[in-house]
């Protein structure tokens, strides 16, 4: 009995994350994506949360907790972009998804480093698919009348279930092409007008807060809180994450940047590949979704799986995305593909850590490991993009992560009725 | 003149052909019965499988289908079967022999549950979407094979991905949604042209939230799930009300006037009599476990829960009453009813002894039926469940299959089955496999070393793809 209940206390003090500890990661092949490239049989030392050591003659200090990798695969955490991991739950149930918002003067503004939820089922999911941080994305949420242009401010977050807003403002939303015509009055070129306006005022604004402020400025068409949020935009100092599709909104938009000198990211570019060169002499990265290879619309009729190795052949800095929210999880799936239809496996691997981290301006914390960064880690029982593989160990900010979800503890439940021993046995 | 009459004969005795399972009516008018004969079979197959040679893939690791796991395995297929599958086995003369190699060989991939054809690609445009007849919460009367457009793009792709057969459903926003149709998944101009000759057809019946949402929010019934199974109660009792006025002038000698048809109840009799199949889109146990009382109420049979996320909340029944389940890995949280999905749903189906299934309803997903399943077995392998490849194989060939109706045809590489086969460039549970080539019946549908192969639609003829 009390056997039984220490136990239970060790499995709980055994679940929480605990922060400040030394963790030695000992023997594994340890894919870097950093200084140290790819080592054999390496160790990885992490220390009050960051990352202290990496490399194959490491000492393990006499205090440390040791992970046992030997056969395993250790990786940086992976970093998922374009989710809405901490901003909902469940999709049809309205008060659990705080995505985005219909509300007049916010547009740009709107700021999802707010009202993240470290709770959210979602979280431990994601862990279990070696998920340690996350871009979270604003979406719109169009009202007849309120078509906002700008979807606001993305922000970087950690999933350790502390208080998760790791950097705000890491990006600028917007949806040009098909949907975002529509939202400019159904034509590409209005949005593109509409922009260049927006851009001016937001300079306008810029260079007289104080006359605008006293009520001597012209009437801007956006309110003082998104006239505010793009300014770091026009400046170039935060990026715009544009997603688009079609060769020609992609050629646009880089057209675009170049002459209001932004900082850009492209999402989507299911047609990216034809315009590779382009992207690549502007220096533009692009988040892919390898998979999304049907004709879903007329901007994305050139869809196909090779649009990733293709991106990457050209020299465009690739990142991979999940599949969305709940099914963030298959973004290394998504990897997994893009290498199959011949994207090298180092760059697959890249697009799901470095790169994500470098387009958000992340890497000087996380993305590989390295001495100094946090520590991030994942120790995988084979090839982190296959589908047979699975994390045995997380680590966010040099903690353990619990190994288990909700969704497990289903499994749990219900394991007993379904597997009989002689179940358990099948060949 | 007369030659049309010929031709029209040969049709009819070509659709009595196709029709396979499905008894053909002989009712003939006589000079007391005033009933026009009805067609069972009124848009019969015109599928005519590829050419097909001699074919001995050699050396690869093959995965049966029937639980075998074979090492420097051979197939052999003639004349559109397959003849001959085993370790060693002598490539007779004449065989068209390929070097299989360090490759995996499989049943061609079956999808239970699709709407390719009905909900084209693209298919942001609401022209392209045939797939819910949301006028009624009941539309047993429609047909998803008159919503097909062959030319989808999404068929092509999926055969990229070893896909030969699927089922394509109506949509879930009704009770009853109108029957499916099983195709093969070859070009075609036409939707007779890709039709599974001899597949029974399937009802689409659709539980929980979609039906009390589309229906609860114009004001409707159904507006909740009681509602929902009053709907279904009231149409089974309309169909044994029908069946029966239709058995009673049959057995009457067929005297006086036949009662008038009735496309919607027709389609219901159809399964009260087992000769279409239910493919039920449940999500709850609690919903299947109504589902499966309201089958015993009226005496029938319900062949699939589709989705059904809550499966292994309930395994040991839906063994017990051999329904098979049809369902995802990943998907989940996306509304209530799938608050409660596993990654090894399928897993503990299979486990308790069940008829598991990974299905796509999905145009991208399709594409990647083996990699969703190898997501599954490797979530059992960490929840300590025991299943092999040569088990978890079963999940996109021989269970839909069976679900289909179509388990004696295809699903397994046994001989004496048609010859739909995937040759896989590696083990088809690793996420680098991709399909090399695929045959259908025998015949070469697709090679990924020959572009003749790729992209057949007309619709992406000419656009600014791959194919120009």
């Amino acid at each position: 009995m009390i056997r039984a209940a220490t136990a239970a206390l060790l499995a709980c003090v055994f679940t929480l994350p605990a922060a400040a500890e030394t963790v030695a990661i000992t023997g594994g092949r340890v894919v870097t994506m950093g200084q140290s490239g790819e080592i054999e049989r390496g160790t990885v030392v992490v220390r009050d949360g960051r990352i202290v050591a990496v490399g194959a003659h490491v000492a393990v200090p006499p205090d440390a907790k040791i992970i046992d990798a030997t056969g395993k695969t250790v990786t940086p955490g992976l970093v998922a972009s374009g989710t809405a991991l901490g901003l909902i739950e469940v999709r049809t149930v309205e008060t659990t998804d705080d995505r985005g918002t219909s509300a007049r003067d916010l547009s740009a503004a709107f700021d999802a480093g707010y009202g993240l939820n470290p709770d959210s089922l979602l979280i431990p999911v994601a862990r279990l698919g070696g998920i340690t941080r996350a871009i979270a994305t604003p979406a719109y949420d169009d009202k007849a009348g309120r078509e906002l242009l700008f979807a606001g401010q993305a922000a970087a977050i950690a999933l350790d279930g502390a208080p998760m807003l790791m950097r705000r403002g890491v990006a600028m939303v917007l949806e040009m092409g098909d949907a975002g015509a529509e939202r400019a009055g159904g034509a590409r070129a209005a949005e593109l007008v509409a922009l260049r306006a927006i851009f001016a005022e937001v300079r306008d604004f810029k260079a007289r807060r104080a006359a605008y402020d006293r009520g001597e400025t012209r009437t801007y068409t956006l309110s003082r809180a998104d006239l505010e949020a793009l300014v770091p935009v026009v400046e170039g100092r935060m990026p715009l994450l544009v997603s688009v599709n079609r060769a020609s909104d992609i050629r646009d938009v880089l057209a675009l940047a170049r002459s209001e000198r932004l900082k850009l990211i492209l999402e989507g570019a299911s047609e990216g590949w034809r315009v590779a060169s382009d992207i690549a002499a502007a220096g533009v990265p692009v988040l892919v979704t390898p998979v999304e290879n049907t004709p879903a619309s007329f901007e994305a009729l050139g869809a196909t799986l090779s649009n990733a190795r293709r991106l990457g052949e050209a020299g465009v800095t690739v990142a991979i995305q999940g599949n969305g929210n709940h099914r963030e999880r298959e973004m290394r799936y998504n990897a997994g593909n893009a290498v199959a239809n011949g994207l090298d496996w180092q760059a697959g691997l890249a697009a799901i850590t470095i790169n994500p981290a470098r387009i958000f301006g992340l890497s000087d914390r996380i993305g590989s490991l390295d001495p100094g960064k946090d520590g991030d880690v994942v120790v995988w029982d084979g090839d982190p993009l296959d589908t047979l593989a699975r994390p045995v160990a997380v680590l966010i900010r040099g903690a353990e992560q619990p190994m288990h979800s909700r969704a497990t503890e289903l499994r749990d439940r219900y394991l007993p009725t379904v597997l009989s021993p002689a179940n358990g046995e099948k060949p | 003149m007369r030659m049309r009459a010929i031709t029209v004969i040969a049709a009819i005795a070509l659709a009595g052909c196709a029709a396979g399972e499905r008894p053909q009516p002989s009712v003939a008018p006589t000079a007391e019965a005033s009933a026009p004969p009805i067609d069972r079979d009124p848009y019969p197959s015109t599928y005519r499988a590829p050419a097909a040679g001699q074919v001995a893939l050699v050396g690869a690791t093959v995965l049966t289908a029937t639980g075998d796991e074979i090492a420097n395995g051979t197939v052999l297929m003639d004349g559109g079967k397959i003849v001959a599958v085993g370790a060693g086995l002598t490539v007779p003369d004449g065989y068209a022999r390929i070097d299989a190699r360090g490759k995996w060989v499989t049943p061609g991939v079956i999808d239970a549950h699709s709407h390719l054809g009905v909900w084209s690609q693209p298919d942001s445009v609401e022209a392209n979407n045939d797939v819910n007849e949301m006028t009624d919460p009941n539309t047993a009367q429609v047909w998803a094979e008159h919503s097909i457009w062959p030319q989808d793009p999404g068929f092509d792709t999926a055969r990229e991905g070893g896909v030969t057969t699927m089922m394509v459903l109506p949509g879930s926003g009704n009770l009853f949604g109108g029957r499916t149709v099983t195709l093969k998944n070859v070009p075609s101009v036409t939707m007779q042209g890709m039709k599974f000759p001899g597949a029974p057809y399937g009802l689409k019946i659709a539980c929980g939230e979609n039906p009390k949402r589309v229906y609860g929010g114009r004001g409707r019934s159904p507006a909740t799930r009681m509602g929902n199974v009053a709907g279904y109660r009231k149409a089974w009792i309309d169909a044994q009300d029908y069946a029966r006025r239709w058995d009673k002038w049959e057995k009457g000698g067929r005297v006086g006037d036949a009662p008038k048809r009735d496309l919607q109840l027709e389609t219901l009799a159809g399964v009260l009599k087992g000769e279409i199949l239910v493919q039920n889109h449940c999500y709850r146990a609690d919903e299947m476990a109504n589902m499966i009382d309201i089958a015993h109420e009226f005496g029938f049979r319900i062949r699939t829960f589709h989705h059904a996320n809550e499966a292994y909340k309930i395994a040991p029944l839906l063994v017990k009453e051999d329904i098979c389940v049809a369902t995802w890995t990943n998907w989940w949280g996306y509304k209530m009813e799938v608050f409660d999905a596993l990654e090894e749903n399928a897993a503990l189906v299979d486990a308790a002894g069940g008829c598991a299934i990974i299905h796509s309803d999905d145009p991208v997903l399709i594409q990647h039926l083996n990699q969703e399943a190898a997501a599954a077995l490797s979530s059992a392998w960490r929840a300590g469940i025991r299943i092999t490849k040569a088990d978890a194989i079963r999940w996109f060939t021989a269970n839909p299959a069976k679900a289909l109706g179509i388990a004696d045809k295809v699903g397994t590489l046994e001989a004496g089955k048609n010859a739909d086969v995937v040759l896989w460039s590696a083990d088809p549970f690793s996420i680098y496999a991709r399909a090399e080539k695929v045959w259908i019946d025998g015949g070469i549908v697709f090679d990924r070393g020959d572009p003749a192969y790729r992209r057949h639609s007309d619709f992406l003829l000419g656009q600014p793809g791959e194919t120009r």
